[in-house]
């Protein structure tokens, strides 16, 4: 097929801004805030300048957008070894315990600065119920930092109100870089509505990159920036799979809908060594609205039963069945995966629908709490947990709140479904999919291929990785992000300050640069008059039906919803020969506007993070992580084989992956 | 679904450049149709329903229909976001009514002053452990 090429003969050619910095932020979600607010501060005595790059607007931009009900990582009482523990287990054995040991020793500070800049966070009362973030400060509560008690949902995590999180957090990030505006004497350093779609490889180094370039979605400008050091943390990767609602209700993915996979695809389009691209996260949710469980279960102490009742967590058949293919050791930690798998089961039996038993739970809590404490005080205090319930969607998933109200459900009276969502790649979460990074150098027991050079740098000396791409090491989650992002760009200042006289010079010109990025224009306006209804045409593929493609290779052959998440060498390879064609039909993507570029590029992005999902898990040859996805063809865990990370680099060029083994160690025993 | 525009209430935020619907929409979604000076959700099987557009709209002209392929009619949840906290009213499809207040912020709007009260960095100490306001923790 003879490849399309953009001469600007049909469309109108960009207006090409470049902006040079020392350091380039690559996203605008709580890792890239975290990133600015620690970057600015190590940049002062240089005067580096600090650039942040996000496609959306930073107040509500990224995965915490909506915002959250709780921050599921902080530290406080518990043994930082101890969350290296969870982790590992929750994430079937293979984890950089470094990276995961290095986040969780630095991540309470985060959480104490969201609490000083005004986010409200739940403090224990005097009576041993809890107080909103209004109450405790009325009632003078200590804060975080002077060792004030939160209010635990689990071991992990605390309670919060947060409707206004990420507004908060974006804040304190957007004065950090007016700060760095200001000292260093440039125009503008925040850059929103910019969506990054290439990194270029520069002319001198061959493996560094020299410029990260960008479209506006707002007008017809091509930024081209161009950095000393570059964070990147561009997010996971959504909708690479068909989820279980097609239509209008596609729109309520449980991730992001946002998440492109862009942070993937400029990582391996720079040539960084990703790990454990394999797994995926497939969270047990409501079903259709997607909220969430967490709080249900380990807040109010729901149980989730089969249609007959039985809790298929507890029960023998289902877990001698595990046990059997997947072993003991992992089976009875009941991590995600497993707990997954158990439920799977269940449904494949005909034992659905599986049951979120919320009306028994708040019985049990209306019984003990007007034990406890009198008719009228116990009544007042389950109004206000039943607030509290609510409150847990209304922060962050107002969509269930709403499904809630269109089918009369009040949590107290009826029961609610639960069901395992379609699959997504994420690193921040209970996934772990992301890059290979260098770790720190002061944990002892550190293996020497964990650390090699500047903490959380990639393969790719000078770009640097956070949030959810930062792979092998999950369970971040929103604090962790930010903590991560701040690690990640104080050693990109030292890697800054290391090598200051890198002059970036990216191997194509400007004018090839947009060429290459405004191409589904030129497309488009080229061929549109040749049919009657520009929507369907011979020449190009608009972006929903390049999406809709995907996600049906993803659904249909690489272990999605359809297979219930089952796959094999023989289909994996029958959908690789799929994703190939449809990568070749990438080079005639047609966009009407420039909502419609940033959504070709966006579906580019997920084509190349859904085939490194593939090839991984054509790599390994188990099934690591039953519940997410198995391996028809191994359908067990094969520590003998398999314990170790699987890594692979991308080559922009040729469109091969070399896959690579790497040895895992346990750095802390059980 | 979607977010979508009451016309009689949107007025195209027509004092500004851009609509505060096109400002924060973290998809990218909410368009404006210039000849009518009103905004619409050009894409509304992408939309998450966020609210931010809900919450954002100074005309209150913006609400959501939830998704039709599995959102029952006539149930409806309208937030009123002030400044330190938020109002929710959800309305069931029977009539129910349930109304919840809860916090946002405990301090002003643009009130932080990020570095207030912090030590510099010290850059002997950029290649250690520790963020530049307090160090890492040891066990």
């Amino acid at each position: 097929m003879e490849k399309e090429t953009c001469t600007f003969s049909y469309c109108e050619k960009p207006e090409i801004v470049e902006h040079e910095t020392d350091l380039l932020l690559i996203g605008g979600g709580m890792a890239c805030c975290g990133a600015a607010y620690e970057g600015v501060r190590w940049a002062e005595a240089s005067k580096l300048k600090i650039t942040m790059v996000d496609k959306a607007a930073a107040d509500r931009s990224g995965a915490v957008a909506m915002g959250l009900s709780a921050i599921n990582t902080y530290m406080g009482e518990n043994k930082v070894e101890d969350y290296v523990r969870y982790v590992r287990n929750d994430l079937m054995g293979i984890t950089r315990e470094d990276l995961v040991y290095d986040l969780g020793r630095h991540v309470d500070d985060s959480v104490k600065l969201f609490e000083e800049w005004g986010l409200p966070i739940w403090k224990k009362g005097d009576d041993g119920f809890s107080l909103d973030g209004h109450q405790a400060r009325d009632a003078g509560k200590t804060s975080l930092r002077d060792g004030g008690t939160p209010v635990r949902s689990g071991k992990w995590q605390i309670m919060i109100n947060g409707e206004s999180y990420k507004a908060i957090v974006a804040e304190a990030a957007k004065k950090a870089l007016e700060l760095n505006r200001t000292a260093t004497g440039v125009d503008q350093n925040l850059f929103e509505r910019v969506f990054i779609v290439r990194l270029f490889k520069d002319t001198n180094d061959p493996k560094r990159v020299a410029a990260a370039v960008g479209l506006s979605v707002r007008e017809n400008k091509m930024y081209i920036f161009k950095a000393k050091g570059i964070v990147l943390a561009a997010g996971g990767a959504v909708n690479c799979f068909r989820p279980r609602s097609v239509k209008e209700g596609q729109g309520r993915a449980w991730y992001p809908i946002w998440n492109s996979g862009s942070g993937y695809a400029l990582g391996m389009q720079a040539g960084a060594e990703l790990v454990l691209m394999e797994n995926r996260m497939v969270p047990a949710r409501f079903k259709d609205g997607y909220g969430p469980v967490g709080a249900w279960f380990l807040f109010f102490k729901a149980k989730a039963t089969d249609s007959l009742g039985n809790d298929y967590c507890a029960n023998e058949d289902y877990l001698k069945d595990a046990r059997e293919k997947y072993g003991a050791k992992y089976v009875d930690k009941l991590g995600t995966t497993i707990r997954n798998h158990m439920m799977i089961n269940a449904m494949k039996e005909g034992k659905g629908p599986i049951l979120m038993r919320t009306d028994l739970a708040m019985a049990k809590i209306n019984e003990t709490f007007i034990e406890k404490l009198g008719e009228k005080e116990g009544k007042k205090k389950v109004k206000h947990l039943e607030a509290e319930a609510w409150e847990d969607f209304l922060d962050m998933c107002i969509g269930q709140a709403g499904l809630w109200a269109g089918k009369n459900v009040e949590p107290d009276k009826v029961y609610s479904e639960i069901m395992p969502t379609e699959p997504y790649l994420l690193g921040s979460h209970a996934g772990c999919a992301g890059f290979w990074v260098s770790g720190p150098s002061d944990i002892p027991g550190t293996p020497d291929h964990y650390h090699w050079g500047y903490n959380r740098m990639s393969t790719v000396p000078g770009l640097f990785m956070a949030g959810d791409i930062c792979g092998a090491s999950g369970h971040k989650f929103s604090s962790g992000s930010h903590a991560e992002g701040r690690i990640a760009a104080k050693a990109c200042i030292a890697f800054i300050l290391d090598n200051p006289d890198f002059a970036p010079k990216p191997r194509k010109t400007a004018d090839e640069m947009a060429a290459e990025l405004y191409l589904p224009f030129e497309i488009y306006e080229k061929n549109k008059t040749y049919s009657t209804d520009p929507s369907v045409n011979p020449f190009y593929i608009k972006p929903d039906m390049l999406q809709a493609r995907l996600q049906k290779i993803g659904d249909e052959y690489f272990g999605g919803i359809s297979t219930w998440y089952m796959t094999s060498k023989t289909m994996l390879e029958e959908g690789l020969k799929q994703l190939a064609l449809l990568k070749e039909d990438s080079g005639q993507m047609g966009a009407a506007n420039l909502h419609e570029l940033m959504r070709c590029w966006e579906n580019f992005h997920r084509i190349l993070s859904l085939e490194a999902h593939a090839r991984h898990i054509l790599y390994r040859e188990e099934s690591r992580y039953p519940g997410y996805y198995y391996r028809g063809d191994f359908n067990l865990i094969d520590d003998d084989k398999w314990k170790l990370f699987t890594c692979s680099t991308y080559d922009m060029t040729s469109g091969e992956f070399t896959m690579s083994k790497r040895d895992y160690k346990e750095i802390w025993a059980d | 679904m979607p977010s979508f525009v009451i016309a009689e209430k949107c007025d195209g935020c027509k004092a500004q450049d851009k609509t505060a619907c096109q400002y924060i929409c973290p998809n990218d979604l909410m368009a404006l149709d210039r000849d009518l000076m009103k905004a619409f959700n050009q894409e509304p099987d992408q939309c998450w329903e966020c609210y931010n557009c809900v919450k954002i709209c100074p005309q209150q002209a913006i609400e959501v229909r939830g998704y039709a392929d599995f959102v029952p009619l006539h149930g409806s949840v309208i937030p009123m976001r002030g400044t330190d906290s938020i109002m929710w009213t959800v309305k069931f499809r029977n009539g129910t009514l349930k109304r919840f207040k809860f916090p946002i912020r405990t301090t002003e709007e643009d009130s932080i002053n990020p570095y207030d009260g912090k030590p510099e960095a010290d850059m002997s100490k950029v290649k250690e452990s520790g963020f530049f306001n307090t160090p890492a923790r040891a066990e």
